[in-house]
């Protein structure tokens, strides 16, 4: 059939067999190179599947497969580290941030994003994740998270 | 299946350079262009396709990613520069602060690292927040096919609800505005559900040259496709005052009942948000 698509996943190179135009999350499930992307509305809503596409946060689920050809890809997996959690998990999991843990993925990739690229989102952290809803926390804790997150990289 | 769209039954084209576009485009007049696939994903999600084969332009970033200034003053917006590209830009933020308004409440960050203006003009959505900031800053757009090019300006480019001028050959491959010349308080509304990620009830951009002598004004999501109420502009030119104005709008307006608002609803905002404009306008 068609030629398979390289891309970088976390860091690791890899070949993915998905038509050129599978939403690049249905070829990382279905190919179970990231389960952790979760699928939400499927039309860029929700941010439930929100990865990093060389550096800028995208939805996964809007991005066709031939468009990630080449490019490094960055999901929740790559966040931990040989077994160490990255300090955003760790202070989603101090603060409350996560509930019923759909949104956190995604949640966890934009707020990566920010501490990135802070310039980007204006606004601050509630800018920075308008793009990702959560149906159970009711935000604060996740708002919380996010800033303790950025506290402990400034403190460093 | 994860979508409804069978995808195995579409054909994807991958142009290396702009002349191989033109070349896909003129060879498949019904292939449809995806950039930021922004629009399209949704559709395939939805199982509502406008077609089977597509052009991905991706691979035509170095060329048309581009947000540059234009030796009269003006500024060139390439095919593929997404909302961010533009909003960051320098340039845009001093000369065209709506543009950089306008590009920060369409969808999320997300959205906007992926999305583009130009493709935010193609899809011709009548509630595309950026067309009514674009319209007021003169935009024009840049056709092009095999054959060569042409500008039209894109209070010319729509024909009907989603329908333009464009010819099934060509594809734009750039937003040109010329030097920003209205006062700096420029004018940006948005009526939506909530803050962020709303399409728009409502969508409003506008502004006045230095002493009132001209006025610019357009409007999104009341009309079949983005307009610009010239009539409106020309009577408040004239020293009309918002009673006056109102009654000229309303004639150059056809707001429906929909999904996101209703067609009552929709007059009354754009009343207020005209009496806004001008309480705006006049505290300069």
């Amino acid at each position: 059939m068609t030629e398979p698509i390289r891309l970088k996943l976390n860091g690791k190179e890899v070949d993915l067999h998905s038509h050129p135009m599978t939403p690049l999350l249905h070829a990382l499930r279905n190919e179970e190179l990231s389960p952790g992307t979760k699928y939400g509305c499927g039309e860029g809503e929700c941010g439930a599947c929100t990865v990093l596409l060389n550096g800028d946060a995208v939805m996964s689920c809007m991005v066709p497969l031939c468009q990630a050809e080449g490019a490094e890809v960055e999901t929740v997996e790559g966040l931990c580290i040989d077994g160490e959690l990255h300090p955003l998990q760790e202070a989603f999991i101090c603060e409350g941030g996560a509930q019923c843990g759909i949104c956190t993925p995604g949640m966890l990739m934009s707020a990566l994003y920010f501490l990135r690229q802070p310039e980007k989102a204006p606004g601050g952290v509630r800018e920075a994740l308008e793009g990702n809803l959560c149906r159970c926390t009711g935000y604060t804790r996740i708002y919380q998270s996010v800033e303790r997150a950025i506290g402990e990289a400034a403190g460093k | 299946m994860n979508t409804r769209t069978n995808i195995n039954t579409l054909k994807c084209l991958v142009p290396f350079t702009i002349a191989e576009a033109l070349e896909m485009k003129a060879a498949h007049p019904d292939a449809f262009p995806i950039a930021g696939g922004t629009d399209v994903m949704v559709w395939m999600n939805d199982g509502k396709m406008p077609g089977r084969t597509y052009i991905s332009l991706h691979r035509l970033a170095g060329e048309w990613r581009h947000v540059t200034g234009t030796s009269d003053g003006g500024i060139s917006i390439g095919a593929l520069a997404n909302y961010t590209d533009v909003r960051m830009n320098p340039l845009v933020i001093e000369r065209w602060p709506l543009l950089v308004e306008s590009a920060r409440v369409t969808g999320a960050l997300q959205i906007q690292n992926r999305g583009t203006l130009v493709g935010n003009v193609a899809n011709g959505s009548p509630a595309a927040d950026t067309v009514p900031v674009l319209m007021v800053y003169d935009a024009v757009l840049v056709l092009a096919n095999t054959k060569g090019e042409r500008r039209v300006p894109l209070s010319d480019f729509y024909t009907g609800y989603r329908q333009t001028i464009m010819d099934g050959s060509e594809l734009i491959t750039a937003i040109e505005l010329p030097h920003a010349a209205l006062q700096p308080n420029q004018y940006f509304r948005k009526v939506g559900t909530r803050e962020a990620q709303a399409i728009s009830k409502v969508v409003c951009a506008g502004g006045s040259t230095p002493g009132g002598k001209q006025f610019r004004l357009a409007w999104g999501s009341v009309a079949p496709t983005t307009i610009r109420s010239f009539k409106t502009e020309e009577t408040l030119a004239n020293g009309a005052d918002a009673e006056e104005a109102w009654e000229v709008l309303k004639t150059e307006i056809s707001p429906i009942s929909d999904i996101r608002s209703t067609a009552e609803y929709r007059l009354r905002v754009c009343r207020r948000i005209l009496e806004e404009f001008i309480g705006h306008q006049s505290v300069s």
